[in-house]
This record gives structure tokens, sequence and C-alpha cells, in this order.
């Protein structure tokens, strides 16, 4: 229902696709209530036909706009599965609190103080996520009096910033691989090999300032594109399923990092625990705010996910190969039997998603953790998962994606020192997000949004093994 | 997929496709050669002259079979080289199989031959009984796994949350057998926490047509944040009362725990051995022998058709999805009533992936997904045993076994392997 009905009559734009007897009925109550103005007569044609009051239509733009605000559009259902998650979260948050719960054991005497301490606590633990994420009101208001330096100021905003560079990465890696119709959970996988590749590359060989990091990084992005070249030619040769194959890779490659790091050689001098070398400096990605502050972290990786977000758009967008691989996401038959060579298409697609969670592993290497440990790359490979979905497997969706998921991850460490809320709550709040924006029809069902296209995860295949 | 199209537009001139020369059998016999051959080289040159003894009692003592370690590499190579070229001579069909399981045992008897030699005195023995229970074991939480994608799967829901489930349930039965200070209560609970994730599963699978594949990816973080929050918020900081659980008893059956070989593996038990043995009879019964059966499995290749004749395809997906949660979800208690005796985050490292991986490789039935769980825990089997003896090979290669065993078992050889029809496609109704 949109204002494409705008000029016919309304009972014929109430519901085209109803049983013709249904309709009928309305056109002939509509006619023997001919005398009622357009206002009464539509919402009668939206009793019978139990849809949107077409006379309803808003002329004006804020009317329009306000409508299409709450119907299920992508903005909305994202905002509202945020919200939805946050709910749950809180839930959780008062759960698990001791003290809280035993407010709860005597709330039918005292329900008040159940009540406030859990709102307390979970105002508590989400006011420290804001302050951990974006910015802390107080270190701003210190600023401007002169009493805090910017540095304070600034440094959630640097924390998100250098989350999200990694992610954003992994987020792509998923989401190019997910528009050829193939499911890339090896991401994590991939992006431990591209933080192997840039850490021999950064400690091993001496190279001057600028050649080093570029080589670091290309080393990452073949590295890790390698590694997501294998289950790709599995998958074409041989039909061995995807999800199974990269899976596997990913504990192969966990293992294979943990015994390279105790190797001679590339286990750090003089330490007895698994961790490796430090790269040289001159591989190092160059900090962003260290004139303002040395806690700042937020590095030049950031651009880098920018310009390369930027990259995969057009190559998607604009490309023969992006044109190939969706085609071949969206039919593999049908893109066969138009003459293209589906078996290298999805090849050469995991190589791209591969070195695109190379380049992802070498930005936390480089940009953050400098060197190798065991769980030098964290989570970023599983949480790229979630990106992607969440960015709807588009570019700049996956960007703004792996901002919030930064956002979240930065605000939760600030969650876990202020409220001592573990920082698993994060994972718990990301996995809602995404199972609410894969089921908007749930989101609308709740919020009793009117219909609109949702922008749902159009994986554009009826997928089975 | 040879001879297929022969297209006859005259009646004189018929167009058969060319037989290939390079047939998957081939590709496999050569490389069964290949590897063999490689085997016997590598393998014997490495190995040393100690008497390789193998065993079929639980210990290193009693009577065993022996072999000088250089002579068992070369002649184990020679075998498997053997098999392969038999591959690539033009064999019955039928052979295939067997011809694959020669090469197989014998390209890892020439391995076990060297890095049993190689080990110092007293410990080259392998001592069956004991790799077979450990087998047993591991496969465990793969046999009841597979079993839950088994169900899910043949009613044509897919099912990659079998990892969550794993999760949910090996926290649940760790927290309740503590606070109840039962383990069947904690059994009782994992099954519940497997039927929790199941339900979200079913719900957004089958009424909110979510992409299962991506529906499983998440719900599998799903669950290792939640399991991962509670343990931190409520287990870390008190052990002894919320996570001290203690190990199912064992169930050892007289006379029949004496039998060589099954007897360690299969009647010195518990309830997950048995329990995980009953549901594959059931499961293979109910699926084959039952009204169930025929249904669920018309649901899984033909909903339309299903629904035709009056079955609730809905209902039906809806009540194996939940069945197949609660086997999971007793199947994640192994990790914290059986193999340990306590949660950690992330405890269950991908056995939720590898009954996936065993589902496929035993082609979607019970029997076969026993059979390739088996197949699963001997790898797992085999890496602690290497370990055990002091193998030369890194402890972090060693585990990787399982993982690259998977990937070869569904790249080479299990081929295309055909999923029931409907397999992730969702039912909409009209």
């Amino acid at each position: 229902m949109s204002e494409g009905h705008d000029a016919q009559p309304e009972y014929l734009a109430s519901s085209p696709d109803k049983e013709p007897a249904e309709r009928t009925e309305v056109a002939e109550e509509a006619a023997t209530q001919a005398r009622l103005d357009a206002r009464n007569r539509a919402q009668a044609t939206d009793q019978a036909a139990g849809t949107e009051p077409a006379a309803a239509q808003p002329s004006t733009f804020a009317a329009r706009f306000l409508r299409a605000l709450w119907s299920a559009n992508t903005v909305t259902v994202t905002v509202l599965a945020i919200a939805l998650a946050m709910v749950l979260g809180a839930i959780l948050i008062i759960v698990s609190d001791a003290n809280v719960r035993r407010t709860y054991s005597y709330f039918f005497t005292r329900p008040s103080d159940a009540l406030t301490a859990s709102w307390n606590k979970v105002a508590d633990a989400y006011a420290n996520l804001f302050k951990g994420a974006i910015v802390d009101p107080e270190a701003l208001a210190g600023a401007f009096n002169g009493t805090v330096r910017w540095e304070r100021v600034f440094y959630p905003i640097s924390e998100t910033l250098s989350y999200t560079a990694p992610l954003a990465f992994t987020g792509l890696a998923f989401a190019v691989a997910f528009r050829g119709g193939l499911f890339n959970i090896g991401v994590q996988g991939q992006a431990i090999m591209g933080a192997i590749a840039a850490g021999l590359v950064g400690f091993l060989l001496p190279l001057p300032v600028g050649v080093h990091l570029l080589v670091a990084l290309l080393a990452a992005a073949l590295a890790g594109g390698l590694y997501g070249y294998v289950p790709g030619i599995l998958k074409a040769r041989t039909g061995a399923h995807e999800v199974i194959t990269t899976i596997m890779l990913n504990y192969v490659a966990l293992f294979f990092l943990s015994w390279l790091i105790v190797q001679e050689g590339i286990q750090a001098a003089g330490r007895t625990d698994a961790i490796s070398e430090a790269v040289h400096p001159s591989a190092e990605l160059p900090r962003l705010l260290a004139p303002v502050g040395q806690s700042l972290r937020v590095h030049l990786g950031i651009v880098l996910a920018v310009l390369v977000v930027w990259g995969v758009a057009w190559l998607l967008g604009r490309s023969t190969f992006g044109f190939e691989l969706r085609a071949v996401g969206l039919n593999p038959e049908a893109s066969r039997t138009a003459g293209m060579n589906v078996a290298r298409t999805y090849a050469m697609v995991m190589a791209v998603a591969g070195a695109l969670a190379g380049l992802g592993g070498a930005t936390i290497l480089l940009g953050t953790a400098f060197a190798l440990t065991g769980a030098v790359v964290g989570s970023a490979g599983f949480d790229g998962l979630l990106v992607g979905l969440l960015g709807r497997a588009k570019p700049w969706g996956v960007l703004l994606a792996a901002l919030l998921f930064g956002a979240l991850r930065a605000g939760g460490n600030q969650l876990q020192v202020g409220s001592g809320i573990s920082l698993e709550l994060v994972s718990v709040l990301q996995a809602l997000i995404v199972v609410f924006v894969a089921a908007p029809a749930l989101v609308a069902a709740i919020f009793r949004l009117r219909p609109a296209q949702a922008g749902g995860l159009e994986t554009g295949m009826a997928k089975g093994w | 997929m040879t001879q297929v199209s022969t297209v006859t537009f005259d009646g004189s001139t018929a167009i058969a496709e060319p037989v290939r020369f390079w047939t998957r059998q081939r590709k496999v016999g050569a490389g069964f050669l290949i590897a063999g051959v490689i085997a016997a080289v590598l393998f014997g040159a490495l190995a040393t002259d100690m008497q390789v003894r193998i065993t079929l009692a639980e210990t290193t003592a009693g009577s065993a079979v022996g072999i000088p370690g250089t002579v068992g590499a070369i002649l184990f190579g020679l075998i498997a080289a053997g098999a392969g070229s038999a591959l690539l001579a033009p064999i019955r069909r039928s052979w295939f199989a067997w011809l694959v399981g020669v090469g197989i045992v014998a390209i890892v008897l020439s391995f076990l031959c060297w890095q049993i030699s190689q080990s110092s005195t007293g410990l080259n023995v392998m001592p069956l009984g004991n790799v077979a229970n450990s087998t047993v074991r591991l496969a465990l939480p793969l046999i009841l796994g597979s079993l839950a994608g088994v169900l899910c799967e043949r009613s044509g829901v897919i099912n990659v949350a079998i990892e969550g489930q794993f999760l949910m349930g090996a926290f649940a039965a760790a927290l309740v057998a503590t606070l109840a200070a039962s383990v069947w209560a904690g059994i009782v609970a994992a099954a519940v926490g497997g039927l929790f994730i199941a339900a979200i599963l079913a719900v957004f699978a089958i009424k909110y047509l979510v992409d299962q594949v991506v529906l499983g990816i998440v719900l599998n973080v799903f669950a290792l944040g939640l399991t991962g929050f509670l343990y931190e918020q409520i287990m870390a900081r008190n052990q002894s009362t919320y996570n001290q659980p203690s190990r199912v008893p064992s169930w050892n059956i007289p006379l029949l725990e004496d039998i060589p070989l099954l007897g360690p593996a299969l009647f010195k038990a518990n309830v997950f051995v048995f329990g995980a043995l009953a549901a594959v009879v059931l499961v293979h019964v109910g699926l084959t022998r039952t009204r169930w059966g025929l249904r669920t499995r018309a649901v899984g290749e033909h909903p339309t058709a299903a629904d035709t004749v009056g079955v609730s395809v809905l209902g039906l997906r809806y009540r194996n999805v939940l069945i197949g949660g609660l086997l999971a979800g007793f199947g994640g208690a192994y990790f914290t009533l059986l193999s340990t005796t306590n949660f950690n985050k992330g405890m269950t490292s991908g056995a939720g992936f590898i009954a996936l991986a065993a589902l496929i490789f035993g082609r979607w039935s019970p029997i076969g997904a026993l059979l390739a769980a088996l197949f699963f825990g001997f790898t797992s089997a085999l890496a602690f045993y290497l370990g055990a003896i002091g193998s030369p090979i890194p402890s972090q290669f060693l585990n990787m076994l399982p993982y690259l065993a998977t990937i070869i078992a569904v790249a080479g050889l299990v081929g295309r392997v055909r999923a029931p029809a409907a397999d992730g496609k969702p039912y909409v109704k009209g």
C-alpha cells in the first residue's frame, strides 16, 4: 500500500490481493455508504479488508515521514531490534545480579525495593556502556572548564573506532562471500592467518618506513586470501560444504598459531609465555590522534577500512566480477547456463573474502596488538559474521554495523570495569540484535509496524546444503 | 553421470558425452597410490627396528601381535599403494568402498608403525581395547549431536546450532547438577537447555522463515555469549556452589565387559553410552518403520505432497526440531558430567560442527551418523594416544587431527551427497 494508489477509489486500493468475493462485499458496502465522507468510508473498507486506510494517505512531507517511520523499513526494524535486544539484556543483568535477585525474594511485600534496585542496576550498566562507547558527559563538561584533559573526552570514540576497523574488514569478508551465495564462517581463521603473516613480516623483515607497512598488509591479504581459497576450491571441485570446511579450518589456524608463537626465533626473547616478538615500529599503523594523547589508540586502520568499503562497494556494484558474484549468489544454475564459470567464481569469491579477513587480522596486529598471542584476533572473526549480517551484506551497511559493534565492544569494557558486568553481555546483545534483524516479521508484529518492504537478509535463494 | 546425454536427431546420429578417464574412482586411486608410496618410503625411513606390538587389551601387558617398525611401515604403505592401483583398474563399483577402507587403514597402520617404533621402550605398544574405549567416549557427543541433526534435517530444517545446543546443555547440566547435587537432575536440565535453543530455532525458522544457516550461526554466537555471561556472572564467582557437578556413575556389565575390544568400548559404560546407542536404534527404527518416520521423510522431501495427504508439515517440523534439541542437550551434558566435571566458556570447541559434519558424512541416516561419529572419535582418540606415547609431532598438530580428518572426509571421500530435498526450505502453505 503506498502513494501509488492515491488516484484509485479507496475500495479498490484497499486490498488488491484479497479474494474477489471480499472485494465486491467491500465495494457494495462502500457504495451504500456513498454519502459518508471519505474518512468514514476508508475506515469501513479498512475494517472489512483488514488493511491500512487508504484515505488516510498523508499528503504533507512530515506526515508521510511519520508514516514511513512506523513502517517495517530497514532503519526502523534495526533500531527496534537494538531496543528489543537491550530490553532482553536488561533482564539478563537483573537475573544475574545476586543483590538485585535478593530484593525479588520479598517482591510482594515491598515491590519498590526490587524495582528500584533493578532500575538502578540497569541504568548504571547502560550509562557505562554509553560512556565507554561515545563520550563521558562529565569529562566533556570538565574539558570545557579546563579541569579535564581532552584526551579523556576523545578516549571512548578512539576506542570505538579502533574496534570498528577490524570489524569492518571481517564483516566485509563475510558479506562478500554471502553475496556470492557462500557462508564464510572461516573469517576467524583467515583473520588469524592474516595476523600471522603481518606479524612475521613485521618483526622478521627489516624494511624501510612506509614500505614495511605496505608489505605487511599485502602479506596479510595474501595469507588470508590463500586460506580462504582452500574452502572455495574444495566447494567448487568436490562440493564439500563451506560451512563445515571453513569452521574446521578455523581450528586448524588456531592450533597453528599456538604452535608458531612458541617456536624459537618467533617467541619473544626472554619470555616463557606464548607471545611473539613485537613488530617493528616501521610496520605499525600510525596513530591518528597521537598529538592529543598517547592513550588514544585509533589508527590508520579505520581510514583503510573506509577506503576498502568504498572499494568493495565498487567491486560488487560496478565490476564484471561483482556482477558474476551476485549472479552466482542469486542463482548458480542460471549463471552456469548464462556461461559463467561458477566453480571459478566460488573459488575467487572465497579468496577475496579471505583477503579481506586477512587485512582485518593485520589491522589488529599492526594497529593495537603488535605481538602475536594465542588470542590475538579475539573474536573479531566471529563478530564479523554478525556484522556482515547486520549490515545486510552491503558494504556501507557493514561499515555502520561495524561502528555499532565497535561501540558496543568499547562500551563493554567500561561496563565490565564500571558496573562489574561481564563483557560477554555484549556478545549476547550482538547476537540478539542480529536475530531480530533477521526476522523483521517478528519485530513488525511486536511493535505493530505498518507493512513495508522490510530490508531483511535477502539471501536470494532457498538454501539447502 | 557419464553416459546420460544421448541426443538423437534423426535416428542415425547419437551424440554421447565422452566418458572421462579421470573419474572420481581413479582420482581417489591415484591419491592412494601416491600416498601409499610416500608412506612406504617416508615412514619406512623414519621408523626404527623396534618391535611394534598391538594388543587387544586395555593395558600394555598381555599377548600381542608384533612386527618390526620399518618392515611394518613399508609393508602397510605398499598395501595402501596396492589398493590405490586396484582402484585405477576397471573394477566393479561395489569394490570401491572396500578398497578405500583398506587404503585408509593401511596408511594409518604404516604411520602408526613409525610412531610406535620410535617411542621409548615400554611404550611401543598399542592397546586396542583402550583406544576403542576412548573412541566410543569421544564419539558420544558427536553421535547425539548428529542424531539431533538427522531429526531436524530429515524433516527439512537445517540445524547448524548443534554447537549452541551442546553449550546450553553443558551449562545447564553443570549448574543444576551442582545445585541439586544430582547428576540425573543435571541431565534433565541439559535436555531442557538444548530444547531452549531448539525452540528459538524452530520458531524463527518455521514461523518467521529466517534463513536457517544464518539463524544457526547466530544462535551459536548467542549460546556462546549467554553461557559465557552467566558463567562469569554466577559460576566463576562461586565455583563450589554453582560449578562442581559430580561425574555420572560407571555401569560395568559383568562378563560382557571382559569381551576383548567390544567389552571396554561398550560395556564399561555409563548413561551416555547406552543413551546414545539406544537413541541411534530408536531413530533408525522410527525413521524406517513407523508412521512418524514415513511422515518425517515425506515432509523433508516433498512437504507439499505431505500436506496434500493431510500431514501437518509445520507441526511435524516443530516436533522434530524440539526432540532434536532434547537429544543435543543431552549430548551437551557429556562435557560437564563425564569428560570433565566443570563448565568452561566455549568448552565444546567445535564438537557441534564436527557432529554436523558427521551428519553429512553419514548421509543423513542414523546408522551413517553413528559410523561417521565413531570415525571422528577415532581420530581424536588417536591424537590422544600419540600424545601419550611421546610422538615427535608437536601436540598442536596432533590436536588438528580431528579437524583435518573432517575436512578430508567431507571433501575427499564423501563426494557430492544429496540432502533431503526440502532441507532448509521453509514451507509456506498455499
